[in-house]
């Protein structure tokens, strides 16, 4: 029996950068049922925390998301959104905890099917003080192409992801 | 190098059907996933259900949270027939190209000493939730159903096992 969750790529960020992708995932369509990234993010903005955003296939429309999440450690809510990106996420910034990453995961069922893809997100951040964040997203991106790349970024263009931020993508196989 | 995450069934419906049913699961690993990708016919109108060894008696509970349009909710039942495999009421969507990813985990499956919890995360279309179940028993899990109480899973939808072992 195939044995799967198989680490297709990564990426450790020795330096400041403004986002990272993974391109080429074509050649990953006959080998890989599923895609899920994992991230360890911290990011250059003036904040606790603040959103991330993900796209696919450079695509900038067709997006849409909805999330639940609880912060400031009494607020619980609900929002959504919809436009150019998912973004209903988020990532640890450089005024938390030093030292401190947040996490976020992306599960992509199905990355090279002829639906429209939806992926689950969940992400955390922490932070010894009194602002943290954690959240449950889904996204949809209304497309029917096969996802061949993915980038990763803030969703504030004026910040970078932080050096020592890692990204590592693996392929799930179902048979 | 111990081998993990393996799939060990899958199943994508060339036809809508009510229920998907894994048997004679292996007591070989330490937790089952089940990845499902699921869509509804129209009007179905229904949430993704799950029993485990064919038991449809009030031996399950759960608790769910949700985000929805109407906001964040959380809920949960006792004493009830199903393991909500997604959070809270959240349908199926039913969409023309729209399938949703449930991620579906049976943590210590094959324990025979321990009741069995089950965590689940649910991504549908304008909705995000999580939920935990639980099946008081001991039995070793070994066969599981995914189900709606109404209406059909649509052709395409796809539900995957992994085995993923400990050590």
């Amino acid at each position: 029996m195939a044995t799967t969750y198989t680490l297709i790529d990564k990426s450790i960020l020795g330096s400041n950068q403004a986002s990272v992708s993974f391109t080429g995932l074509g050649s990953y369509s006959s080998t890989y049922t599923d895609l899920k990234l994992v991230a360890s993010v911290r990011d250059t903005s003036a904040s606790n925390y603040q959103n991330a955003k993900l796209t696919f296939n450079s695509s900038t429309s067709g997006y849409s998301d909805r999330a639940i999440r609880a912060y400031g450690g009494s607020t619980v809510d609900s929002t959504s959104g919809s436009g150019s990106s998912i973004n209903l996420f988020y990532e640890t910034s450089d005024s938390a905890t030093a030292n401190t990453f947040g996490t976020y995961e992306i599960y992509i069922p199905n990355f090279s099917s002829s639906n429209y893809k939806s992926v689950s997100i969940d992400c955390v951040t922490e932070n010894n003080a009194s602002d943290a964040f954690l959240g449950l997203v889904a996204g949809l991106w209304s497309n029917t192409a096969a996802i061949t790349s993915i980038t990763v970024a803030p969703l504030s263009g004026s910040a970078n992801l932080k050096s020592g931020s890692s990204f590592y993508l693996y392929g799930i196989k179902n048979s | 190098m111990a081998a993990t995450y393996e799939p060990i069934a899958t199943t994508t419906l060339g036809s809508s059907a009510n229920t998907v049913t894994f048997s004679s699961i292996s007591g070989s690993y330490t937790d089952i996933v089940a990845v499902c990708s699921v869509k509804a016919t129209t009007g179905s109108d229904e949430v993704l259900r799950s029993q485990v060894n064919g038991d449809t008696g009030s031996n399950y509970s759960y608790t769910y949270v949700q985000g929805v349009s109407a906001g964040a909710q959380s809920g949960r039942a006792s004493n009830t027939s199903l393991i909500l495999t997604q959070a809270g009421n959240l349908a199926i969507p039913e969409g023309a190209s729209t399938f949703a990813p449930y991620v579906v985990q049976y943590m210590n499956y094959s324990n025979t000493n321990t009741f069995k919890t089950i965590l689940s995360r649910g991504a549908g279309v304008n909705q995000a939730g999580a939920s935990v179940s639980l099946w008081r028993s001991t039995s070793a899990i070994t066969s599981i159903r995914f189900y709606i109480a109404a209406g059909n899973f649509d052709t395409g939808s796809t539900f995957t096992l992994y085995g993923i072992k400990a050590a």
